[in-house]
């Protein structure tokens, strides 16, 4: 390619349209302002956001939603320092995001200059790699690198600082189109023996279980699961993380493991002679204590990151590779060891459909006839149907959405799991309707979570986005008062939001210029849910005034045995606080 | 895997020669609480690389781990584990020791003993320069000790494989 004359800033701009940028969220500041000036005229669509947070946790909804890399931009300091959360969640959740960040001019580096944060140094345990890039003539490599190292391997956050004069200063363009790092070269295909010894172990198992998470949605694995899991007729868990990799109308899936999970996913795992684990990473919230997790399952781990690979537990054969190319490898070495012996089921699937008719996912309706949370987010799913997209913020609601809401395909349900970010379902929700324009978002959000990041309703308003809220409203922060009600005694200390007092969300929505309704009787929720759908000009908030006694079952205490598993309050043991 | 038996690995690291990766290998260390007995860190023969020797006190299953943690560092170009068979592993000790006319040619027969060297003499001490690996150095101070140490500083481990070449880029 012929190189050109351009400034740093028009090269950043040139660089990140090679990369296939269509659109990024972001606020202009000081640092980056020179980098401002060629995005004025760049076909990139550039949304100006009210907060980085919102840019960081907008661009991984983009992410999530269109399986595309996410991008957010901001300015040095404080701008880059509110991107941090963010940066955090996406790299928890292998999200693939790049963030751009402006920096100080280089001869103010160290200086505690205006407005300087060490940001690379900030984010360095918190992202997948990060740049400082003080010389123009290096900041086309820097992004087409930050875009191969978010997007390829096992996905997440890169950071590209960008120190202002470097910007400013003029250089010679050229984007490069090989990547070569020395550093880097993640591993796409399982080893021929690895997969023979997996289906070995497979086809030895006679209660197994396909134990799936977020990295069958990264790698888009979904139609080779279903493929596995009818070959097999093993059952299948689906994580937080991979709610919608495979339908929930399967009549193999369990639903979820974990500590809010269904007693027969927890149980499967517990009782199982053989984990499949496939882009799952044995988080505690899923193994609970793991020195009592699984215990008399040998593991077959697939991950494409290798440090994943015995970390909480041992696998007994690892299959690192990426995981749509590793089921696909996997079949016909099953269908090889299926016609020597194909183990027989039906006893697994006797104790299976009996747990799971014995304890199904339920909700009790409240005794005064008050909104019960559950059966709101229940016919939200029911009324929009399969193909919404919904996000969650974190807590009861995010529990309750992902429990009683069926998904049928990936990239349909997007929530923080693993750095469980309040605040995530707003921002989130805008970027994946930005990602994914033709699908109906909905934001369930928690009236706690609602209040951390809702301004971003006015970006939605203003820039033609939009997206449904559901607020949850308990009037309190829900989880932790679930928490206090169960370990500490009912002494609700600062839990109480009064949010069904002030603010009234229906009236902030309408000053941020969505439509705002509000609906407290269970005959209500499906004509406000419907007169929502119909809304699609403008963004609309609900508020769902909704029982605030309301809790999330099944459970397994924070650091207690999955075989602890507590179906309802009144079958709880007795609780003892220093399991928390 | 709590009670498997923690012992002390040296792991000869290839990085990248750039600015902030020290801090990189550093942070993942503490943010993992992986235990960290020495790390070195220097130049290479190709400018482009540093070698880092970094000794780690983990058990088995952890040493695994602190390997795939530090491969996906993107400046990480490769690790080795030395074996301290089939390996050169030295440390440098610089101390400054106690001594008067008593117990000066004590002091100094003890440095000839030990192959090190004197590099400074004062009225009051004399500075001791010695390379070895641990067990020498540690032999050394356990001799020196009774004169009184005033000073000590130490290099972290450096280690190399003896014959073939370790850590080389990845093509």
């Amino acid at each position: 390619m012929s190189k050109e004359k351009m400034t740093g800033a028009q090269a950043l701009v040139k660089s990140l349209e090679h990369a296939g940028v269509d659109v990024m969220f972001g606020i202009p500041g000081g640092a980056i302002l020179p980098a401002y000036d060629p995005i004025f005229d760049s076909p990139i669509r550039h949304i100006l956001v009210r907060h980085e947070q919102g840019a960081g946790h907008a661009a991984t909804g983009y992410a999530q939603a269109s399986g595309r890399v996410g991008v957010c931009i901001a300015t040095s300091g404080p701008g880059a320092t509110n991107l941090v959360t963010p940066l955090a969640d996406a790299q928890m959740d292998s999200v693939p995001m790049v963030a751009i960040t402006g920096q100080v001019s280089s001869d103010a580096i160290g200086t505690d200059a205006f407005q300087e944060a060490d940001i690379r140094g900030i984010t360095m345990p918190i992202t997948k790699h990060s740049f400082l890039v003080t010389d123009p003539s290096e900041i086309a490599r820097a992004v087409a690198e930050a875009f191969h190292i978010a997007s390829t391997g096992r996905p997440g956050a890169v950071l590209v600082d960008v120190a202002k004069d470097a910007l400013q200063k003029l250089t010679d363009f050229d984007y490069p189109t090989k990547i070569d790092l020395k550093g880097y070269k993640p591993v796409y295909e399982a080893e021929t023996s690895a997969l023979r010894d997996a289906a070995a172990l497979i086809a030895q198992s006679t209660s197994p279980v396909l134990y799936v998470g977020g990295g069958a949605i990264k790698s888009a694995a979904h139609k080779e699961l279903l493929k596995l899991a009818e070959l097999t007729g093993a059952p299948v868990v689906t994580t937080l993380m991979a709610r919608g990799a495979f339908p929930d109308s399967h009549p193999s899936h369990l639903g979820m493991p974990g500590m809010h999970g269904t007693v027969a996913a927890v149980t499967a795992l517990q009782k199982s002679d053989l984990l499949i684990t496939l882009g799952a990473r044995f988080d505690d919230r899923v193994t609970g204590k793991l020195s009592t997790f699984a215990p008399h399952a040998k593991v077959i781990h697939a991950d494409i990151d290798p440090a994943e690979i015995s970390k909480n537990k041992h696998a007994d054969v690892a299959l690192i590779g990426d995981l749509r190319l590793t089921i696909d490898a996997l079949i016909p070495e099953i269908k090889a060891a299926f016609k020597k012996s194909q183990p027989d089921l039906t006893a697994w699937w006797n104790q299976l459909n009996s747990w799971r008719a014995k304890f199904p996912l339920g909700y009790d309706q409240p005794s005064d006839g008050s909104l019960s949370p559950q059966y709101v987010i229940e016919r939200l799913g029911k009324i929009s149907g399969p193909e919404t997209i919904f996000a969650a913020g974190v807590g009861q609601h995010q529990m309750w959405a992902s429990q009683f809401i069926s998904y049928e395909h990936p990239r349909t349900w997007l929530n923080s799991g693993g750095l469980g970010t309040m605040g995530y379902a707003v921002p989130a929700a805008m970027g994946a309707k930005v990602g994914a324009p033709d699908k109906t978002v909905w934001a369930i959000d928690g009236d706690g979570c609602f209040q951390m990041t809702n301004q971003e309703l006015v970006t939605c308003a203003l820039n033609n986005i939009p997206i449904k809220i559901a607020i949850i409203n308990n009037e309190s922060l829900g989880m932790v008062r679930q928490w206090q009600t169960l370990f500490y005694n009912e002494r609700f200390s600062n839990t109480d939001l009064h949010s069904k007092r002030i603010p009234d969300f229906a009236k902030l929505g309408e000053a941020m210029g969505c439509v705002g309704l509000s609906c407290e009787r269970p005959e209500d929720v499906d004509a406000t849910i419907e007169k929502a759908m119909s809304i699609n000009d403008q963004p609309v908030v609900v508020d769902f005034r909704v029982h605030r006694d309301a809790m999330v079952w099944p459970m397994v205490a924070a650091g207690a045995s999955n075989d602890d598993i507590v179906v309802a309050r009144s079958l709880a043991p007795v609780w003892d606080s220093q399991e928390l | 895997m709590t009670d498997s038996v923690r012992s002390t690995h040296t792991l000869s690291v290839l990085v990248e020669n750039s600015p902030g990766v020290l801090a990189r290998v550093s942070s993942l260390f503490s943010r993992r609480a992986y235990n960290i007995d020495s790390l070195a860190v220097g130049p290479t023969e190709d400018e482009r690389y540093s070698r880092m020797t970094i000794v780690v006190n983990v058990e088995e299953h952890g040493l695994a781990q602190v390997i795939q943690q530090l491969d996906k560092l993107i400046n990480v170009i490769s690790i080795t584990e030395l074996n301290p068979v089939s390996s050169v592993q030295r440390e440098l000790l610089l101390v400054k020791v106690s001594t008067d006319a008593n117990t000066r040619s004590q002091v100094l027969e003890t440095v000839q003993l030990f192959r090190a060297k004197v590099v400074d003499v004062a009225q009051d001490a004399v500075t001791i320069e010695a390379t070895g690996n641990a067990e020498k150095i540690q032999a050394l101070l356990r001799v020196l000790e009774p004169y009184g140490i005033k000073e000590l500083v130490q290099s972290g481990l450096v280690a190399m494989s003896r014959g073939l070449k370790p850590g080389s880029p990845k093509n």
